[in-house]
């Protein structure tokens, strides 16, 4: 009986692995549609769901390509280095990233880069050594210099200004504020002085008790830049209830659908921000060419579809465009998208 | 020998507060105007009542570290809600936060007083619960100010008689909270159960009926701090006050709250609120590094435990004479 109960085993073994043959074939011959993630920083942000909306269309311009769009729950590194480390195993023929620690996920990265699979970045970069580029919605001077133009318009050049950040240790808030700085060395600025900057953390909580604490401190602030979508709309909102609407104003990077209100009372004149479904298109756009074999090296074009092209600096790091200003006459508009 | 009242801890408290708002008054007078004080009692209101209701429930023993995933759900939940209704008046609303939140605090207590889950597991496990029902509920997005009609914005902003309506709101429930726990059976009860819960057994006082009654209460608070907090910042989403328990347990331990049970009062937790909310309000007015703010709570935390450690000690009966003499002499105790 043993011996029998055995040779059955093998017969079955042996017939599992004949017809298993075949269908691996067939699967290899399905498997035309390439799958590329879009891994984020976390679920439940309408920011990143534009730009999976935009990825989404990028896939359908390019064909045959799947997107699956997923994070975690939290906007941790850990969390996320599980979500990508499931992905490798799933074996997806490319990443874009928008990591939540540019160093953590370089181990992962790298994993992924051995198994073949093409890496690269966007919104918040990994490493240099962990991707083979990364995509900046527009340059870091761009942004910033947007922000300080967009105030001294408002403005008309005259009165105190203070800058609401989110937290201190944020990279891109610290480059984008150290462009600002820049920019506001140009005399036209002169009579426009930069008092303070403060830091919100990104809590809606914190950034409007922040807001506050800036009006009682500097009694003759003008406006407020807020490079942070949470930190622009809670501004905002405070100086709404502080019935401040028409004496201090707002700017910054906000979403549309988040300012609207703000926009149309009057706290906020003009804000900005990179429309994230062109983002994540382009992004999408990026990789597709990768994966057709394009070299997205330092010193390289990328082409980005119907957002044209790109060139990759030393760093290994691209930039899109211009940020995309809204006012009153375009906002409701697009509140409606983002 | 320090004055007696100085060794009432309240008191204490209380000028240690009034110091720091002197302090910070010194290097920026602005913010000792009538309105930037308001402003920041304005802004504590949610601590206030969150506190309270957590000292309710710390009093039976217990701990409810759900309450900000609470706020975020029940705030969602009447957000969306007032959406899809515009027509619903804003105390109709209001209502509806406090029973949604009423009902999710309900599953706490049910679980803990009917099942006998202890409730750091239990309030643990809701915690992500609740969170999570927020995605499916609301699905990925997040509710903003486009969302909510201008009456729903602007009720942070109302005033009654002047006061606003945070305020109100926060005195309401205080006065609330005061009343039940020191002039009502129940509430002789609540502190019964947690300072020694065999002799309440043995007084026929029901360990379970008041459990189940303070993660009710504490529900309901959650869900009435979800609405405010929602229509205060004008969002609503996953993230909505996020590790804010911690906060509010602090509030608690930094007021004279016993994590072990059975000692705390509403006073103590209201000014351990108020010291918090006087230091996250003081720090940006003077610009100070919002690292100095974690230290300079978690000092006082600590502070707090080993005032609270002392005052709790309770030394076993004494039973020889000449040992009751010693003792007498050797502390004021």
């Amino acid at each position: 009986m043993q011996t029998n109960r055995r040779n059955l085993l093998k017969i079955a073994a042996a017939g599992a692995i004949g017809s298993a043959l075949p269908f691996g074939f067939a699967g290899n011959a399905f498997a035309a549609n390439k799958r590329i993630a879009m891994v984020v920083k976390n679920l439940g942000n309408t920011y990143f769901d534009a730009c999976a909306e935009g990825a989404k269309q990028a896939a359908a311009e390019l064909g045959g390509i799947d997107i699956i769009y997923t994070a975690s729950t939290k906007p941790t590194a850990e969390e996320q280095i599980a979500v990508l480390d499931a992905l490798v195993a799933q074996k997806v023929d490319g990443l874009i990233i928008s990591a939540n620690d540019p160093s953590a996920l370089i181990p992962v990265c790298k994993k992924a880069a051995e198994r073949g699979i093409k890496v690269i970045s966007f919104d918040s970069a990994v490493a240099q050594e962990g991707r083979i580029m990364h995509l900046n919605p527009s340059s870091t001077a761009l942004i910033g210099a947007k922000q300080v133009q967009m105030i001294a318009k408002t403005l008309g050049g005259k009165g105190e200004v203070a800058i609401l950040s989110a937290a201190s240790t944020m990279t891109n808030q610290n480059s984008w504020i150290e462009a600002m700085k820049e920019e506001w060395k140009k005399p036209e600025y002169k009579d426009m002085p930069l008092v303070t900057t403060v830091y919100g953390d990104d809590q809606d909580d914190k950034s409007y008790r922040e807001m506050q604490g800036l009006v009682k401190s500097f009694p003759n602030l003008k406006g407020v830049i807020s490079p942070t979508t949470i930190g622009i709309r809670s501004g905002a909102k405070a100086i709404v209830d502080g019935g401040l609407a028409g004496k201090i104003f707002i700017t910054g990077l906000g979403l549309p659908s988040e300012m609207k209100d703000y926009v149309l009372k009057g706290a906020c004149d003009t804000f900005a921000i990179w429309n994230p479904i062109e983002y994540g298109y382009a992004a999408t756009m990026v990789l597709g060419s990768i994966l057709n074999g394009a070299d997205a090296g330092p010193g390289k074009t990328v082409k980005m579809g119907k957002k044209g092209e790109a060139m990759v600096a030393d760093n290994g790091e691209a930039a899109m465009g211009e940020p995309f200003v809204f006012d009153k006459s375009n906002v409701e508009k697009f509140a409606k998208i983002f | 020998m320090m004055p007696a009242l100085l060794k009432n801890r309240d008191v204490l408290l209380a000028l240690i507060v009034a110091t720091l708002v002197l302090l910070v008054g010194l290097r920026a007078p602005v913010f000792l105007t009538a309105e930037s004080l308001v402003s920041v009692l304005t802004d504590t209101s949610f601590l206030f009542m969150l506190a309270l209701a957590q000292m309710a429930v710390i009093l039976t023993r217990g701990i409810d570290l759900s309450v900000a995933a609470n706020l975020a759900l029940s705030g969602v939940m009447v957000t969306l809600a007032a959406r899809s209704m515009p027509w619903l008046p804003i105390p109709v609303v209001l209502l509806l936060a406090i029973v949604i939140g009423a009902f999710f605090g309900a599953i706490n207590g049910a679980l803990i007083a009917g099942i006998g889950i202890p409730p750091i597991v239990v309030t643990l496990g809701t915690l992500s619960i609740y969170r999570g029902i927020i995605f499916v509920v609301a699905g990925p997005t997040w509710l903003t100010s486009k969302d909510m009609s201008t009456a729903f914005l602007d009720f942070p902003k109302s005033t009654l008689l002047g006061v606003p309506s945070l305020i109100v709101i926060a005195t309401t429930v205080a006065a609330a909270f005061a009343y039940l726990l020191s002039q009502t059976q129940t509430g002789r009860g609540i502190y019964a159960v947690g300072g020694n819960p065999v002799a309440a057994r043995y007084c026929g006082i029901d360990l379970s009926k008041q459990q189940f009654l303070v993660y009710t209460m504490s529900g309901a608070v959650s869900g009435l701090c979800g609405f405010l907090w929602a229509s205060r910042y004008g969002i609503a989403y996953t993230d909505l006050a996020y590790g804010y328990e911690l906060t509010v347990i602090a509030a608690c331990v930094i007021g004279g709250v016993s994590v072990a049970g059975g000692i705390g009062t509403v006073r103590g937790a209201l000014l351990g609120a108020l010291f918090l909310g006087v230091v996250v309000n003081a720090l940006p007015v003077i610009n100070v590094s919002p690292f100095w703010q974690m230290l300079i709570s978690g000092a006082v935390i600590l502070a707090a435990v080993v005032v609270n450690a002392r005052a709790e000690r309770r030394s076993g009966k004494l039973i020889l004479p000449e040992a009751r003499r010693a003792a007498a002499g050797g502390s004021a105790v």
